[in-house]
């Protein structure tokens, strides 16, 4: 499955922030998204699951166009998306907020199989299992979000900013279930400021500045001088 | 001592009416922040439904039991209707919400009079709820009883059904966070459709069960709809918890009030305490606290 953005414009009101973007997951492996603050990564990743619409251009979901496709429908077709800001449903408890996903599910009897698993995948939530989401560390719930994410058993996982603002011990193993899930078949498209990890685990980058792609190419570590070239302009 | 038992029975009595009308608002109002002023009149179908309903079956007994589960699905069905056609497109524009509504609500009356006739109908108590108990030496009607028993049914079913299934997480997750609850796979078109149906069905219910305690007519509603916002905004948006103390504290408040004066007087000396309440505590007796926006 791949996700594909193609000539798109999209903005808030008037203001226009994304200018003719084409740009497109791979089948399986990280599509990293880079840019400065402001550069429009967010609107990117919010039209590309539908929670904004395109002024124009197209979404394409393995080639078929589902730019008027409502976000939940999207999930039912393997789009998963983790926001920017470790956002989870605070007075549900961490368990409340994965049900809430697997309730989606069938049949019926898989449900409590798939909480358990996305527990097993991130331990630290166990701990906090009946605690509401709202009183959780930035670290366990981002956490929680890429679980809840995952629940849905996505082809292609969304990712905005995931390890922004946390504290390294859990960015590791932030970045480790990103590598893991790539290496298993699960299409990622990562969205990151800071280039290190997301060039290193990425397939092929694009650089984005003012709403424009402005650079592509192959990841891997030796991408960093053009894309650090392309990030000062 | 004598005084204070019978009003502190007639303070819960008054309570439990309030929790009811207010109950279905608690989920259209409290939870989805829709401003219905035609809630009353879903109130008011519930009570001609218990109506036609006797009408039909003859037995008062039967009819009033049978009457309640046919009340939410007529409450339910105008709730879809109205979400449908009207609400829908006016969610976060709560002007328009509220001038729309009350539109509606005239209509609806009108409807009941073309119907029924302008006058109240008759509905009968059913003899086994008719006749008085000694509670706390006080002398209670068994009408009283039985409404307070609905009431803990309705909102203990309430409280049950979004703490305890699928159904409750996602409406409870609607309310948190729309767009996150969307691109978690959730329908929050479908999730708002459904819960306007049961707090519009639980407006249905609240109609039935107060034929046992007022005259039916069209205007019925209209008597309980501001309570019912009053006992919501008290008890803090979107609280259940909140609501239910509200509408025990200001029915005993009122009990109490009544005791010095007259039942209008205490209404209004209650609006005055509650308007002076909210500007010390806007947010009502419960807020959502979460460490988070989130
Ligand atoms: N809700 C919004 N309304 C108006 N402008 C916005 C909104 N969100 C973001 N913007 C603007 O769009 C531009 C791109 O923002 P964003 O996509 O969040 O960038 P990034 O994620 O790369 O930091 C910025 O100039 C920002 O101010
Ligand atoms: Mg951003």
């Amino acid at each position: 499955m791949t996700l594909e953005l193609v000539g798109v414009d999209a903005g808030y009101g008037r203001t226009q922030v994304l200018r003719d973007v084409n740009l497109a997951s791979e089948p399986e492996g990280v599509v990293a998204v880079l840019g400065h603050n402001g550069a429009g990564k967010t609107t990117l990743v919010r039209t590309a699951v539908g929670l904004l619409r395109p002024t124009r251009g197209q979404v394409l979901w393995d080639g078929e166009d589902i730019t008027s496709l409502a976000p939940h429908k999207r999930v039912a077709r393997g789009l998963a998306y983790v926001p920017q800001g470790q956002q989870s449903f605070g007075q549900l408890t961490t368990t409340e907020n994965l049900q809430l996903v697997a309730d989606r599910a069938r049949p019926r009897a898989r449900r409590a199989a798939l909480v358990d698993a996305a527990m097993e995948r991130f331990p630290a939530l166990t701990a906090v299992a009946t605690r509401k989401a709202g009183l959780l560390s930035g670290g366990q719930r981002q956490q929680l979000a890429i679980a809840r994410a995952l629940i849905t058993e996505p082809k292609l996982l969304v990712l905005d900013e995931p390890t922004e603002g946390i504290q390294p011990s859990v960015v590791a193993e932030i970045e480790a279930a990103v590598t893991d899930l790539a290496s298993s078949g699960t299409a990622v498209l990562l969205v990151e400021q800071h280039v290190g990890f997301a060039l290193a685990a990425a397939a092929r980058y694009a650089v984005l500045a003012s709403g424009r792609v402005v650079s592509t190419g192959a990841g891997g570590r030796e991408a960093h001088a053009g894309v650090r070239e392309a990030l000062t302009i | 001592m004598d005084v204070i038992g019978s009003q502190l029975v007639a303070g819960v009595s008054i309570g439990s009416v309030l929790l009811l009308v207010a109950i279905g608002l608690s989920l259209t109002f409290g939870q989805m922040g829709v401003i219905n002023m035609a809630h009353g009149e879903f109130i008011m179908a519930g009570a001609y439904t218990a109506y036609v309903v006797q009408q039909i079956l003859g037995d008062a007994g039967l009819s009033l039991l049978v009457a309640l589960p046919v009340a939410f699905a007529v409450g339910g069905a105008l709730g879809a209707l109205l979400e449908q056609l009207l609400v829908r497109h006016m969610y976060h524009r709560p002007l328009d919400t509220l001038l729309a509504t009350f539109g509606v609500s005239l209509v609806l009356q009108q409807l009941a009079r073309d119907i029924f006739g302008a006058p109240a109908v008759d509905v009968r108590t059913p003899s086994w709820l008719q006749g008085n108990v000694e509670v706390l030496g006080t002398v209670v009607p068994w009408t009283r009883l039985f409404i307070l028993g609905v009431v803990v049914v309705a909102v203990g079913g309430l409280a049950l059904l979004l703490t305890t299934t699928a159904l409750g997480r996602r409406i409870r997750a609607v309310v948190l966070n729309r767009q996150l609850a969307e691109t978690s796979g959730i329908s929050t078109r479908a999730t708002d459709r459904l819960t306007f149906v049961i707090g519009s069905g639980l407006a249905g219910v609240a109609g039935v069960v107060l034929t046992l305690v007022g005259s039916t007519g069209p205007t019925l509603g209209t008597g309980y709809i501001v309570d019912a916002f009053l006992v919501v905004v008290a008890g803090g948006i979107g609280q259940i918890r909140g609501a239910v103390l509200a509408a025990f504290g200001l029915g005993l408040l009122q009990a109490f009030v009544e005791l010095s004066t007259t039942a209008s007087i205490a209404k209004f000396l209650i609006l005055v305490i509650v308007v002076a309440f909210l500007q010390v505590r806007p947010q009502g007796l419960f807020t959502v606290r979460t460490r988070s926006l989130a």
